[in-house]
This record gives structure tokens, C-alpha cells and sequence, in this order.
């Protein structure tokens, strides 16, 4: 789960990690109340969106840039009226863009230099790690490619947690002066004890600055959490924004059901998460595009292949659906019914191949046959897909 | 032959009185699958009934080892007491402990990890479909069926089969049975970011096996376990391997159901994963359809007799 720069920050204040003083506003009404608890001087107007890029993002009205540097509180307010309301297009958002619902002011900071800092999973040892640079305020990925002298890594084990020592070492690289380090050293302790208390998979704060009067400070906050754990974080959950989601995923998280939007205009139904990913593979193989990945579990019932055929037709994109369904435990017969029994309440028009292998596949693929309906059997996932991408682009 | 588990393995399992892992206990029972004990604190002394079978259920891990001789567990409990299940068969010195839980925090599994260094116990999973080592019966009855995978599609013989993805495991595996060639051990390692056992383990036990002439490995987008295990295959193993990588389509930056299947950088990428597959010698399966007939083709080009 993915939460806003602001409330990160939030976050980061409960935990000792220092960020600028700052103020979120929903309403162009709010904005001057807002602004009054900040001090006179240059404000920082930032969009807040999930997704990164926002700065270099250009507004569907034409406006240029999602996070604006103004000089005064006066300036502020009427450059966050032009985006407040309006759809920011980034990098990061596709070309539909989000719409720009809540804007956080902060007080601009003189900047001395930038860092990167971030903790995440590290895969190859499973532990936390510690990412930090010199190269701060840049792409991370490109820093990492053209001078990996410049990153630092710590490996935290996490028996013991992130250990003096090892603070003291990424000071010492990242070459901060004697009241930098206190306040460095002060940040990333806080900083670590955030990751692992709140179950995040990932936070990162680029840039983290040092000003002239030596403070460290983080002047944005990416953080997102690990789903698994938010049964433990009511807290956290309620920070969830629900604007920031596709509807289409809201309400097939309601059904236990993996979905995920995509381009394409072959729409495909199956168990597992594997097979899914390899369903969309297939696709795209024999020359498909697909529209979606959707995992309905290990049980596809009848409800569940109800509300997965409500959610693919709501995809005006979608031209046709393929059902791959291993029927391992699962009996074919009752899944095949279910498919049926679902067509039939959703009214589905569409071009429908369905592939059903496992226990008891014969009665399944008869109780197909016999529905009446106009359902294509594919035998193996390289005929079905053959056959609905034929069917589609027919 | 076969790798981790045998028709004479005795099996216990955690979360037996629950809906799942009450389900599995009896396909597994019905598999011929020597299940001897259930664990379900609170409910020792009493009996799990199935077909005439009475599994007797201890409250702890250690009480069912100690009564039964079981060697082996199969973890079904929740996921917020998963990671406590894990560590007690870990105390209780299992040699293997298979977590088919879907859901545990990660931050759960780094500790559990942690934890395991140096201990003695093997974790399989979590969020995986288990392991089955095929017996010599009709469907392949008689084996050893551990967690929830199908054990009719399976047939005795001599590939092995690694995967972190349930149904593409089966669906290998129902390939090969098709087509007449059996399986020593399928496993499933599971979807997770952490995981106890890795592609790498996994492919080096099917390396020392004799029984074991084939491989397939099957991989996903996220991490770089299955690049780690291509290299190890190319410098030290001799039996034709065949692979295959799921997620060519999915875009970067989202989570493809798996916690695990996530591309996040660009060593990540299918693309990149088949690319070192190819390098190392592995025989690409072109399409997930394609799986069995990649290691026939595998199979000839080093001369060996899979069945």
C-alpha cells in the first residue's frame, strides 16, 4: 500500500525524522488557513499523487510542473489554485494522468547539498538494507549504472538491528561535516526504527538535504507498505486513499480476486498467479495483447467468475476473454458451471474461449458444450490463446 | 529415489482442525501419504477421522515428533501465527517444515530467516503449493503428497520439477504425465520475496539425485533467484534442464499477485532471466505450453532417457 508525501511526513515527524514544516489543503477555500500556519517567505506547492515524476509532469490545462518553488505564501496560493483539481501527467501515471486532490505546502529550504537515502528488502540476503548517495535529487537507477562508487549499501541484520557502527560507516561515506553527522545519525536511526516498526517494503527520501545552518532534513518521502502486515497497522490503513486506486481493482480486491489493468483488448480469467502472468504471455505470443491480469485463487466459485466478468466488461478496451482454469483439486464440472452460470447472469456478448484442464475436465467441457451458449473450448493454453486472438481480431 | 521426501516419509500437519489444512489432510490421506499426526494447540488427546484413519493431534509440534516420529510438517495455520509455527517445528528439530500459509508479513519471514541460520530444519515456502514425490500406484498413489497440489496429474519417474507458482507446477508436471514421462519430486517454493528454500537449493539436490535425469525450472519476473540457479547449472550440472519465465507482459512496478513477482529493477525482467537461461545452456520453453516438450528437446541434445 502506497501512502502521500505529506503523510509520510507525518509519519516521519512521529518517528524523529525531521522534514520541513509543511501544511496539506484539499480546498481552494482552505488554502489561505493552511498557508497561515507557515511562516512569510518561499513555499513549496507539491501535488500529492502516487506516482513520482511530478515535478517534470505538465497538467492536462496546459500547466506546467507539479511541484512549483514560489516566493511568497501569496504566490503559493494562486499557483496551487491552477492545480489543485486538475489531472497531472507524469512519467510515472500513463497518459491518462491523475487528478491533483490534495496539495501540501512547505516551507522551501536552502538547499547545501542533496543525498539520497532509502531502506528496503534486500532479496539475495532477506534482510533490510540500507541504500544511501552523494547523488541526491537524481535518478537513483541512473546513479547506480554510471557511478556505482557513488552508492552505499548496509546490510542490517535484523537479530540486532541497525548497529552504531554502522551508522558511523555511512556517515563517514557520504562525508558529512560535525553537526551534519549528530543530526544524520539522529535521522537514519529514526528512520530505520520507521521501516521496521510500520512494516514497510520500501522508504526512500530523495533528496535528503543538509542546509547551511547544518541540518538534515528529508525534503520528499516515498514510503509504501507491505500488505501482508496491515492487519497489525489500523493506523496506517486508514491513511489508504482510495481516489489513488483503479476502481476496477477496489472492487475485485472485494471478491479475493488479483486484477490488474492493462492496455490490451484480450481479457483473461485464471487461478493462480503464475499461470496468470503466463496466460498474458501467451497472448501476447500469438500476437494478443491482454487487458488485464486476474488471478481468482485456487477456488474460482461462481460469485467470484460473476464479479471477474462484471470487472473485464466493465473495460470498454476489452474485445474478447480467455478463461484458463487448472482444475487441480477443484472439480472442472462445478468450475465449468460456474462459467456458465455466470455468462448467463452478466449477458456476456463477448467472444469466450475457455480452457479448463484437471479433475474431472470431460463433464466440464460437456457441461460447456451443452449451455447453449457460444463458448470456445481450447484444448491446451496454446490453442485457446491461438483461437482468441483469432476471434478478436475478426 | 527422489529429493527431500519418500512413500516412507511421516508427515504431521500444522493447522489440521482448520478448513484447509483439514482438506489437504485427507487428499493426502487418500494419496496414500503416511500423515501421522495433526498440531493444533488446545486440541491434543483428540482425533482427526478420515476414511477409517484416526490421526491423533498433539498441542505441540514437539509432543506430535516425539509420539509419531514425524519428520516432516506442513504448515495451514493463518498467517499472523505462521512465522511462530514455522520456529516451532525449527525447535522442535523437523527436518523439513513446508509453509503453504499465503500472506505472512515479510517482515515475519526476515526475522524466521534470521532465525533458522545455522539450525538444522529445511523451510519450503511460504506461500507455496507444497511437494509431491509420486508413488507407484494408480494416479500415482502412494506417494508423498505434502500441501495442496493435485497428486493424480503426477506420475513415478525420473524429472524433477521446481517452480515458485502453483498452477504452473501442475501444469508442467500434467506435460510430462501426459506425454508418459513421470516425475522424482515436483516442488513448489512459493511467491514470496523470502522464502526458505531458493531455486538454487532446489536444482542442486535434483543435480545429486540419480533418479533424477531431467529438470525443469519454471521462474517469474522479481528477484534474481532464478539467474543465481541458471549459472550454478551451467558450471556444474550435466542433465538437460528446461526452463521457463512467467510475466513477459507485466509492466514494471506492479506486484503480479505473487508478493514476490514484482519487477524492480532491470536485472528483474523476464526478458533478462531468459537471456542468462539461454547463455547457461537451458532449453527455453517458448510458451508455458511448451514446458514438457522443452525438455525433450533438452533431453536429446545430451542423449538421455527421461522415462
Amino acid at each position: 500500500m502506497n501512502i502521500h508525501e505529506y503523510q509520510a511526513k507525518a509519519l516521519f515527524e512521529k518517528f524523529g525524522v525531521p522534514v520541513p514544516k509543511g501544511a496539506a489543503a484539499t480546498s481552494l477555500e482552505s488554502f489561505k488557513t493552511t498557508l497561515a500556519t507557515l511562516p512569510e517567505g518561499a513555499t513549496m506547492v507539491k501535488s500529492q499523487i502516487h506516482a513520482g515524476g511530478r515535478g517534470k509532469g505538465t497538467f492536462t490545462n496546459g500547466f506546467k510542473g507539479g511541484v512549483k518553488f514560489c516566493k511568497t505564501k501569496a504566490e503559493a496560493e494562486e499557483t496551487a489554485g491552477k492545480m489543485l483539481g486538475n489531472t497531472l501527467v507524469t512519467a510515472q501515471t500513463g497518459p491518462a494522468g491523475r487528478k491533483v486532490q490534495t496539495i501540501y505546502f512547505t516551507v522551501a529550504s536552502t538547499i547545501k547539498k542533496e543525498y539520497y537515502l532509502a531502506i528496503l528488502l534486500d532479496r539475495a540476503t532477506s534482510k533490510p538494507v540500507i541504500v544511501a548517495s552523494t547523488e541526491g535529487g537524481v535518478e537513483i537507477e541512473k546513479v547506480a549504472h554510471d557511478t556505482p562508487e557513488k552508492l552505499f549499501k548496509i546490510v542490517i541484520d535484523p537479530a540486532f538491528g541497525l548497529a552504531e557502527y554502522q551508522i558511523r560507516e555511512l556517515i563517514f561515506k557520504l562525508g558529512f561535516d560535525a553537526t551534519e553527522s549528530k543530526n544524520a545519525a539522529k535521522l537514519i536511526r529514526n528512520l530505520y526504527k520507521f521501516y521496521w516498526e510500520t512494516d514497510s517494503s520500501m522508504v526512500e527520501i530523495n533528496p535528503l538535504i543538509t542546509t547551511p545552518e547544518g541540518e538534515v532534513l528529508a525534503l520528499d518521502a516515498k514510503v509504501s507498505f507491505d500488505d501482508n502486515a496491515l492487519f497489525r497497522h489500523p493506523e496506517i490503513v486508514a491513511l489508504r486513499d482510495l481516489n489513488e486506486e483503479d476502481s476496477k481493482e477496489i472492487e475485485a480486491s472485494k471478491y479475493s480476486l488479483s486484477y490488474i489493468a492493462l492496455d490490451g483488448s484480450i481479457a483473461c480469467l485464471v487461478n493462480g498467479a503464475g499461470l496468470a502472468m503466463s496466460t498474458m504471455d501467451i497472448i501476447k505470443h500469438f500476437g494478443g495483447e491482454p487487458a488485464n491480469f486476474l488471478d481468482v485463487g485456487g477456488g474460482a466459485s461462481k460469485d467470484q467468475v460473476v464479479a471477474a466478468f462484471k470487472i473485464i466488461v466493465g473495460d470498454p478496451n476489452v474485445k474478447g476473454i480467455l478463461v484458463n482454469i487448472f482444475g487441480g483439486i477443484m472439480d472442472c464440472n462445478v468450475i465449468a458451471t460456474g462459467i456458465v452460470e455466470a455468462v448467463k447472469e452478466v449477458g456476456l456478448k463477448l467472444p469466450l474461449v475457455v480452457r479448463l484442464e484437471g479433475n474431472n475436465v470431460a463433464a466440464g467441457k460437456a457441461t460447456l458444450a451443452k449451455s447453449g451458449l457460444t463458448i470456445v473450448s481450447g484444448d491446451s493454453m496454446a490453442d485457446a490463446a491461438k483461437k482468441i486472438v483469432k476471434l478478436v481480431s475478426a | 529415489m527422489a529429493i527431500l521426501i519418500s512413500s516412507e516419509t511421516k508427515i504431521l500437519i500444522q493447522g489440521i482442525t482448520g478448513d484447509f489444512g483439514g482438506r489437504h489432510a485427507k487428499l493426502s490421506l487418500d494419496y496414500g501419504t503416511q500423515v501421522v499426526a495433526g498440531v493444533t494447540p488446545g486440541k491434543g488427546g483428540q482425533f482427526f477421522d478420515h476414511a477409517g484413519k484416526k490421526v491423533p493431534i498433539f498441542n505441540s509440534v514437539a509432543d506430535a515428533k516425539k509420539a509419531t516420529g514425524a519428520t516432516v510438517s506442513a504448515i495451514f495455520v493463518p498467517p499472523p501465527f505462521a512465522a511462530d509455527a514455522i520456529l516451532e517445528c525449527v525447535d522442535a528439530g523437523l527436518d523439513l517444515a513446508v509453509a503453504i500459509t499465503e500472506g505472512i508479513p515479510i517482515k515475519d519471514m526476515v526475522r524466521v530467516k534470521r532465525a533458522m541460520q545455522g539450525k538444522s530444519t529445511r523451510l519450503i515456502g511460504p506461500n507455496c503449493p507444497g511437494l509431491v514425490t509420486p508413488g507407484t500406484g494408480e494416479g500415482s498413489n502412494g506417494g508423498c503428497r505434502i500441501g495442496i497440489a493435485p497428486g493424480y496429474i503426477h506420475k513415478k519417474g525420473h524429472v524433477g520439477v521446481v517452480s515458485r507458482s502453483g498452477t504452473l507446477t501442475y501444469e508442467a508436471v500434467f506435460q510430462l504425465t501426459t506425454l508418459g514421462i513421470g516425475q522424482s519430486t515436483s516442488v513448489g517454493i512459493g511467491g514470496d520475496p523470502v522464502n526458505g528454500t531458493s531455486h538454487l537449493d532446489i536444482v542442486k539436490m535434483f543435480n545429486d539425485d540419480p533418479d533424477t535425469h531431467g529438470i525443469i525450472m519454471i521462474g517469474e519476473i522479481g528477484g534474481t533467484a532464478e539467474v543465481e540457479a541458471a549459472r550454478w547449472l551451467k558450471a556444474n550440472c550435466k542433465k538437460p534442464v528446461a526452463g521457463f519465465i512467467a510475466g513477459a507482459t507485466a509492466p514494471a512496478g506492479r506486484r503480479m499477485g505473487h508478493a514476490g513477482a514484482i519487477i524492480g529493477g532491470a536485472e528483474d525482467t523476464a526478458e533478462s532471466k531468459i537471456a542468462v537461461f539461454k547463455e547457461c545452456g537451458i532449453e527455453v520453453a517458448i510458451t508455458p505450453s511448451d514446458m514438457a516438450d522443452a525438455l525433450i528437446r533438452a533431453a536429446k541434445a545430451r542423449g538421455v532417457t527421461l522415462s
